[in-house]
């Protein structure tokens, strides 16, 4: 495909992927099927086309990750790109730079692709009014988390040839989930049905207007899902007045043996990870064969391949099933 | 003054609601007071007499502002004295209160002292320096407020901070009363504010910030007024942001309490949907509401239930404010843009231009206890002169202010001072010569 047939040079019309607030419908489909194709390449043993060839992808990464970093690491790699990894210790960032002028450095080297993950929310959000450098948001602070919520839904996709209709609850701290936000955009752009189901202290205020169905008891929530999305909680919550203990909150929003059998029969359990076991998670459950964790682990690459590729004008590949 | 000066403005609109005027006439100053308002006036063949045409321009008794930070000591790359009072007379403010939180903090006379001093050398217009509550605005002790109040202060407060202990807040507004001071409250309870820097929300639960409950205000308005009750003495809420609020200060008048209170230009104007832009200048404390919260305040400054507006002019470098939205300062710059804001964003459907006017001169010369904001005979002649016709575009890079934090760069407003008088002196005028 010609890159000038579009004006901002790819075929999702973005110069670069900061959140899915604002995607639409079309750009969803083209990312997820074209992601899916390439899995499809993958598992044929047919080659991923060289988008990266040549290129460098600088991942500029201030929070710690382990499958968000080497997803996207082993994604360029794929593409045939070579990744710079700079974290924030040992980086100038430790010895006072602003992080404007740190990215400002790294696109006067002239790379093409910067990733960045951040703990601020907004901060892919200012990059980008300064720098001509695409970027992708790999998680900015309680705000969005892109790649994720896609891979969460070319999983589903996956699983059920359809995302429209589909009833998705996401359990958890949404207070403080990129994971939650990016995916209720996402999943209601793509026509599902998203509730959450949280202590009223680890739900964001007003969160109903996001068109979400609030629950605050599992048991009721579970209900005709056909997904249930656990997510992580994290330990500073209990000490923080948002959640008493980890016995607590295991006791009531972790999916256990008890609730799972409250759902559906061909429910699918998903986790953003890292999962804490016993915690929002039991091991029965995290193990079990309605649980596909790992398969979300194994398409991030693919869907983060498909995401570096289209950023950088590469052709959208249609999958054999259309995306809804 | 060996020579004896005149001014004279000619045919203005004069609007002053100490004496309920609304009238075009005329408006004689001799040496720094005001002489008379009207036709027919003649004066003595002797004096010098400097003339200003006013015809279409609108001409009321000075604007203060009783809410600013000039940063200066301890601050001066964010503003200094100079900037900060040039700053406020090119907005037409002949008047301002500065607030405590300098570095070190004006909580002892010798810090009041040499803040006057440096006034008295660089400032154009009237400053007058509020003092602290508690030393260092730790919250922990009082600040030396009497000894303060013999240097000149005029209010005391420990804004940008709550003083969270509220039995030393009692002792505070009992010691005031023995110095005829007004406390300023600051109103944010700290701990339900925590590291939130927006207000808390559908959009804060959007944007992934973490959000200042509205109660985090009104909790603390509630208390001050309960403990202005229980002490009588004169209560003063720094910018008020909600509608909730706005219930309390209305209750508080209406059982006959001295509280008064002020609001911002940007919390009449702006929403809390604007932080979605991740521009750091859209963060203040308290942070900016909703749309329910603007037109409550917008109706409680008809109503009189808010007494004054201010700027709370914050100035930060851009070292301050270029970061993450959630390390960036709180506050905004004001000086330059407040009364073009009210005048053009607010006035034409909520207020009378008198109710405007009094709010910025009248009633907050009444807050701190200054004997200013008429026109009355033989008062100071400070006279903010504006163009309400005129329209123009807010450019941050033509501040007189040291700072450029400000979301408003680039809009369009109506209404723009055109000269500011400091005792019968032109300190600032747009006219070419």
């Amino acid at each position: 495909m010609n890159p000038a047939a579009h004006p901002t040079g790819n075929a999702l019309h973005l110069k670069s992927l900061l959140g899915t607030e604002s995607l639409k419908t079309e750009q969803i489909q083209i990312l997820i099927s074209t992601a899916l194709a390439f899995k499809d390449r993958w598992d044929q043993q047919e080659p991923i086309p060289p988008t990266l060839a040549g290129k460098s992808v600088v991942m500029l990464f201030f929070e710690a990750s382990t499958r968000t970093r080497s997803s996207f690491e082993l994604a360029v790699q794929r593409l045939g790109g070579n990744p710079l990894v700079l974290t924030k210790s040992g980086s100038s960032t430790e010895k006072g730079e602003t992080l404007l002028d740190t990215a400002k450095n790294i696109e006067a080297m002239d790379p093409d692709l910067l990733v960045l993950r951040h703990p601020s929310a907004g901060t892919p959000f200012l990059l980008d009014k300064t720098l001509s450098l695409p970027i992708v948001n790999a998680g900015d602070g309680f705000h969005e988390h892109p790649t994720q919520a896609l891979l969460d839904l070319m999983t589903i996709f996956e699983r059920r040839k359809r995302i429209q209709g589909i009833r998705v609850l996401i359990v958890g701290d949404i207070a403080h989930s990129r994971v939650a936000r990016s995916d209720i955009y996402a999943l209601q752009a793509m026509g599902a049905e998203v509730s959450v189901c949280g202590p009223p202290t680890l739900l964001p205020p007003k969160v109903e207007k996001m068109g979400v169905t609030l629950f605050h008891h599992l048991e009721q929530a579970v209900e005709n899902q056909d997904v249930v999305m656990m997510l992580r909680i994290q330990h500073e919550r209990f000490s923080s007045g948002q959640s008493p203990s980890k016995g607590e909150y295991a006791r009531f929003y972790g999916m256990n043996q008890r609730i799972l059998e409250m759902c559906s029969s061909d429910v699918l359990i998903m986790h953003p990870g890292p999962v804490n076991r016993g915690v929002e998670l039991s091991t029965e459950v995290a193990d079990s064969s309605r649980s596909v964790i790992l398969n979300q682990v194994a398409n991030g690459v693919f869907l983060r391949i498909a995401v570096m590729h289209l950023l950088l004008g590469g052709e959208p590949f249609s999958w054999k099933e259309s995306v809804r | 003054m060996s020579v004896s000066q005149s001014l004279f403005i000619r045919n203005g609109r004069i609007v002053d609601p100490s004496q309920k005027l609304d009238q075009v006439t005329d408006l004689w100053v001799r040496n720094g007071k005001i002489e008379a308002v009207g036709k027919n006036f003649s004066l003595p063949s002797e004096v010098h007499v400097q003339e200003i045409d006013a015809t279409g321009l609108i001409v009321t008794p000075g604007w203060i502002d009783i809410h600013t930070h000039l940063r200066e000591p301890g601050g001066t790359h964010k503003e200094t004295i100079e900037t900060g009072s040039r700053a406020a007379a090119a907005g037409g403010f002949t008047s301002i209160a500065c607030m405590a939180n300098t570095q070190p903090v004006n909580d002892s006379s010798y810090i009041t002292t040499y803040i006057k001093q440096r006034v008295a050398a660089e400032s154009p217009v009237n400053v007058f320096p509020i003092g602290a509550v508690t030393k260092g605005l730790k919250g922990e002790e009082l600040a030396e407020i009497g000894s303060m109040r013999e240097a000149g202060i005029v209010a005391i407060s420990d804004d940008g901070k709550t003083v969270m202990n509220a039995y030393l807040f009692r002792k505070a507004l009992d010691y005031s009363r023995r110095f005829d001071l007004v406390v300023i409250s600051h109103a944010e309870d700290l701990n339900l504010k925590g590291l939130g820097v927006m207000n808390e929300g559908y959009h804060s639960a959007r944007f992934g910030l973490r959000g200042i409950p509205k109660a985090a205000e009104e909790v603390i308005i509630a208390r001050d007024i309960y403990l202005a009750e229980l002490t009588g003495a004169r209560l003063h809420i720094a910018h008020v942001s909600t509608a909730g609020s706005v219930a309390l200060i209305r209750e508080a008048k209406r059982r006959g309490l001295q509280v008064t209170a002020e609001v911002t230009p940007h919390h009449l104007t702006l929403t809390d949907e604007a932080v979605g832009s991740y521009d750091t200048n859209t963060k203040v404390a308290p942070p900016l509401r909703e749309m329910e919260d603007i037109e409550a305040l917008q109706e409680a400054v008809a109503d009189g239930i808010i007494d004054a507006l201010a700027s709370d002019h914050a100035p930060h470098s851009r070292e301050d404010k270029e970061v993450e939205y959630d390390q960036a300062e709180f506050g905004m710059v004001g000086l330059e843009t407040a009364f073009p804001l009210y005048y053009s964003k607010v006035l034409k459907n909520h207020w009378d231009l008198s109710k405007l006017v009094a709010a910025m001169t009248i009633q907050p010369a009444k807050i701190i206890g200054v004997k200013k904001g008429t026109l009355s005979p033989g008062s100071d002649a400070d006279i903010s002169i504006f163009d309400p016709k005129k329209t123009w575009t807010v450019d941050k890079n033509q501040f007189r202010s040291k700072s450029q934090n400000t979301p408003f760069h680039g809009w369009e407003l109506q209404g723009k001072p055109i000269y500011t008088i400091v005792a019968g002196q032109v300190v600032y005028s747009e006219v070419k010569k």
